[in-house]
């Protein structure tokens, strides 16, 4: 019940890059933890970020964790959202040569790991270069 | 001939529109290189492929995005309906409407669906749509037609089964920027295409797939709808119909009366094959795209099983600054990344391990 339970509780940061605002300090926050990293105030307001950012860093993965073994070689990026949070995420549609640091890159909502063929399949947010 | 129309008791129209086209091809002579040798000719050049971490789910959710991009002053709480058309949903038994309803910030208060009609399944789910808007029980409801359409190596259809989508946002009217000048559905129970249950990949039914199925039902629901409408192929700029391969959108609109030009626009499945359900939503995105405000447009799908859809839409002013308000279809298209047989095989789940 792992992966089911743990997206399905996740899902609205996981699907569309829903955390909070900090009402004191007006830092949006991510992933939502309900107390303001800045200012320490509580901080629990939904905010939908935009899903634009840039690649800040990178590593190409060719030996997978159980789960991911379909989508390898796939590159893992710490990016830096427009709104200022970073976040880690598989990126997509991309060749891993192509993946450079301070690339544009927007969220789309993927498939993150299938449970078997009976299980769920768990969805979530990758990151692709930006199309426009 | 007006009894035969699906009619709304007030004025509907498409408030957004959205594409997806996935970013992999497969050359047509990719597949003829596997199972001809290269030789005979190929139905299309090459078709759209779904990536290893894409299906239903994924290219509804972008294709809605794009569509809610477009009708930006519709608050996703506000849709009270998201309706799913599809061969290839990835649950058997799970909607895919949830998970996009939940993707969009649609949820809880929300009417969620899939829909299944073969190819016909996407503008299914718009008739309803259009329907449900038109009665007054929602002001925005979401229709989805996509598919990762599967076909059995070897078979006719590898060659176009593909995959992508096509979203719309319809609403009252006044808001639109193309209003429904009116629709109908022609039906009956034609065995062309189907699917058991259980099986992975479907099957055909040969000889029915031309006369007695694909233009039959195209040419009766677009003549059908003209006649109540009082409208005849020359008072449509644009014309899009469900596109199997290349040659059959161009016969049927030839048969109809309408002009190679009047299908130019929306004529994509020569580079991005056949997406079911997805295929003539998509070809109708293409047309919105770079459509004027005044202009109009015949769409008319076709669904194994079988049925066509037929709606006549006129454009309006609110086109026009709607259509950069997302990626075009040909954005899409253009994005583009040749992969090979192999690849293919890896990426559609074909290969055992």
């Amino acid at each position: 019940m792992g992966i089911p339970s743990k997206n399905w509780r996740l899902r609205n940061q996981r699907y569309r890059l829903v955390g909070e605002i900090c009402e004191k300090c007006r830092a949006p926050i991510f992933p939502p933890r309900d107390v303001c990293p800045e200012c320490e105030a509580p901080a629990q307001t939904p905010y939908v970020f935009s899903g634009r950012g840039e690649v800040y860093s990178y590593s190409t993965v060719y030996h997978p964790p159980a789960g991911f073994e379909k989508y390898v070689p796939y590159t893992v990026a710490l990016v830096r959202l427009e709104e200022g949070p970073m976040l880690t995420a598989q990126l997509t549609d991309v060749d891993p040569g192509e993946v450079h640091i301070g690339m544009p890159v927007e969220m789309v909502t993927r498939q993150m790991q299938t449970d078997g063929d009976e299980g769920v399949i768990a969805y979530g947010y990758k990151f692709r270069p930006r199309m426009r | 001939m007006e009894t035969r129309l699906l009619r709304t008791d007030r004025p509907v129209g498409i408030i957004g529109y959205g594409a997806y086209i996935p970013r992999y091809r497969l050359p047509a002579t990719e597949v003829a290189r596997i199972w001809t040798g290269g030789e005979g000719e190929t139905p299309v050049t090459e078709k759209a492929v779904a990536g290893p971490d894409e299906d239903v789910v994924t290219i509804s959710i972008e294709a809605s995005r794009n569509a809610l991009a477009r009708a930006a002053h519709v608050d996703p709480t506000l849709i009270r309906a998201v309706w799913v058309g599809s061969e290839s949903h990835p649950y058997a038994v799970k909607p895919t409407s949830t998970i996009l309803a939940e993707a969009i910030g649609a949820t809880p208060y929300v009417q969620a669906g899939d829909w299944e009609f073969a190819c016909k399944a996407g503008t299914e789910a718009l008739q309803a749509a259009i329907g449900f808007v038109g009665s007054g029980m929602a002001r925005y409801a979401l229709a989805v037609g996509a598919d990762t359409a599967q076909a059995r190596p070897s078979d006719a259809l590898e060659y176009t089964a593909a995959a992508g989508g096509a979203a719309y946002i319809v609403g009252p009217a006044e808001e639109a920027l193309a209003v429904v000048e009116g629709g109908l559905s022609y039906v009956t129970d034609t065995p062309d295409f189907w699917r058991r249950a259980y099986q992975h990949y479907p099957s055909h039914g040969g000889r029915f797939t031309g006369e007695p199925a694909y233009f039959k039902h195209i040419t009766e629901a677009a003549r059908a709808l003209m006649e109540a409408l009082g409208t005849t192929p020359a008072d449509y700029d644009y014309a899009v119909f469900h596109q199997p391969n290349v040659k059959f959108p161009q016969t049927v609109a030839r048969q109809l009366g309408f002009k190679s030009e009047q299908i130019q626009a929306g004529l994509l499945v020569d580079r991005i094959g056949n997406t079911y359900a997805g295929s003539s939503l998509v070809g109708l995105t293409a047309v919105l795209d770079g459509a004027r405000p005044g202009q109009r447009i015949l769409l008319v799908s076709f669904g194994s099983g079988a049925g066509s859809d037929a709606i006549s839409l006129r454009t309006t002013e609110a086109i026009v600054e709607r259509q950069n308000r997302a990626p075009a279809t040909q954005d899409y298209i253009a994005r583009r990344t040749v992969i090979d047989y192999g690849l293919y095989v890896r990426f559609r789940g074909k290969l055992l391990t």
